[in-house]
């Protein structure tokens, strides 16, 4: 156990797993949904601490891995037209599109700029009348929110120069999608512990009950994932499968109301394609017809983009629990976070960008090579 | 981006008819819109992701995850110069006039 010490109550840590340990009597294989769930695993080592019998499964859970490869083309465009400024958070500058990436959009020009929140990107457009702001808006149920106030701010206050490229994508489709995949070895999910902040668990009994699979609301810190994964294997053990909420202190069964009847507002539910792995239906929103006037889709005709994904890459199986990020030959070698040829390796907490510097173990001869000794 | 970091608020005030907070993350006080929690108070903590108040937290794991986000560098991830973390992330100098220039 030699991460255990760094364990914020290694005293509770050790429990835990004590805990653990003692339940588990058959091999289970549970997935964290939450790209922030993984980057914490990985870190703290956890899934080397638990039982050998326990296996944890990467989910699709980070929004700017799932982002479709031509929503980043359309991005680099506008970001690329005389007149736009595009605002984007920073997590989206290295993430590669054709050929490019906005990072290198702003070196060539493009008046690119990172925002700390949407509503920094609509007071942008407030200071720049004459300008065309286009705010890049992206992410699961805990993002969302916040983007669908700034365009009905935008709308109230009567901001015309202000659009959003939406690609926002929803947790239960994804589930849902992964359960009914034939390969699919998922027994048991940590759901992720902030977008239930915002939708609560209304949305899981249904999966849970269809699928026969434990949902257990997990937060993201190490004790938390500790206390997903003990509750989890629980209910593995006496063959149920309930939705439980191990992240109490910022998840109420009914979420944020505030924020869910915003959303139903500006958005409705529409089709997306997720990166890597294709169309997941009714998994995402778009902007919903009264607002339609500020979406930058619409605003700039930027279709018939044709897209390339680097061949090599398999960030696709990699999210959806198929395969481990060491595991693809590019791993290490033909990509790294300085030439990432997916998603996954560019964003902070992608999987494989995860294994690439937590990660030591089971590496091809190639990438045992390649990969530094952390 | 995914990140959400619980904060205290320090002072609440209406702008264009939006509730709006100064929040206090460990040191770096952000702005914050408090729309989707109405009545938190001063003094009181919340998990705020890209600017947004979220969810009510009680005092104690507020403090906890803190520190723990300060130990883990995880509060200069969030809130550092982007421009120069995907700098270094691809090995290459940061554009420009590289800063958010709000
Ligand atoms: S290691 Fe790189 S190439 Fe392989 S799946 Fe991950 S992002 Fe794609």
């Amino acid at each position: 156990m030699k991460y255990i010490d760094e364990f914020q109550d290694p005293d509770l840590a050790r429990r835990l797993l004590d805990d653990i340990h003692s339940t588990v009597t058959r091999p289970w294989a549970l997935m964290e949904v939450c790209g922030g769930q993984t980057h914490t695993i990985i870190r703290h080592g956890i899934d080397q601490l638990l039982p050998d019998q326990v296996e944890l499964i990467h989910g699709p859970g980070c929004p700017v891995c799932v982002t479709p490869l031509e929503v980043i083309d359309k991005a680099l465009e506008i970001a690329s037209r005389p007149g736009v400024i595009f605002c984007s958070f920073g997590d989206m500058l290295r993430v590669p599109g054709t050929g490019r990436d906005l990072f290198q959009v702003r070196g060539a020009g493009g008046d690119v700029r990172v925002v700390y929140s949407p509503l920094d990107a609509l007071r942008i457009a407030q200071q720049n009348p004459d300008r065309e702001v286009v705010f890049f808006g992206i992410g699961f149920e805990t993002t969302a929110p916040p983007n669908a106030m700034t365009v009905y701010q935008a709308r109230r206050l009567g901001i015309r120069n202000f659009s959003l490229l939406v690609s926002h994508v929803r947790v239960p489709p994804a589930i849902e999608a992964i359960m009914q995949s034939p390969s699919c070895r998922v027994q048991g999910f940590l759901a992720a512990g902030h977008v239930c902040s915002v939708m609560g668990v209304e949305e899981y009994p249904e999966l849970a009950e269809r699928h026969r699979v434990p949902i257990v609301v997990t937060g993201f810190e190490p004790l938390d994932i500790l206390e997903g994964v003990r509750r989890t294997v629980a209910q593995l053990e006496r063959g149920e499968h309930t939705v439980d909420n191990a992240y109490p202190r910022a998840v109420r069964p009914e979420g944020n109301a505030a924020a869910r009847a915003m959303l139903e507002d500006v958005f409705e539910v529409t089709d997306r394609a997720w990166r890597g792995i294709g169309v997941i239906p009714d998994s995402g929103w778009r902007l919903s017809a009264k607002y339609r006037d500020h979406d930058a889709e619409h605003r700039f005709s930027v279709e018939g983009i044709q897209t390339r994904e680097p061949a090599e890459c398999r960030s696709g199986e990699v999210l959806q629990g198929l395969l481990k990020p060491h595991e693809c030959e590019a791993f290490g070698t033909l990509c790294t976070p300085r030439t990432p040829l997916g998603a996954t390796m560019v964003s902070s907490e992608g999987a494989c960008a995860a294994y690439y510097l937590y990660r030591r173990l089971d590496l091809t001869p190639a990438a045992r090579e390649a990969t530094p000794v952390v | 981006m995914c990140l959400a970091v619980p904060g205290r608020v320090l002072d609440i005030e209406e702008r264009d008819g939006t509730r709006m907070a100064n929040v206090d993350f460990g040191g770096v006080v952000k702005e914050v819109c408090l729309e989707y929690l109405p009545d938190l108070q001063v003094g009181e903590y919340a998990i705020v992701h890209v600017g947004f108040a979220l969810q009510r937290l009680d005092e104690e794991s507020a403090k906890q995850t803190l520190e723990l986000f300060a130990t883990l560098g995880m509060l200069q991830e969030e809130f550092g110069d982007p421009w120069e973390m995907a700098a270094e992330a691809g090995g290459t100098l940061p554009p420009e006039g590289e800063g958010a220039r709000l």
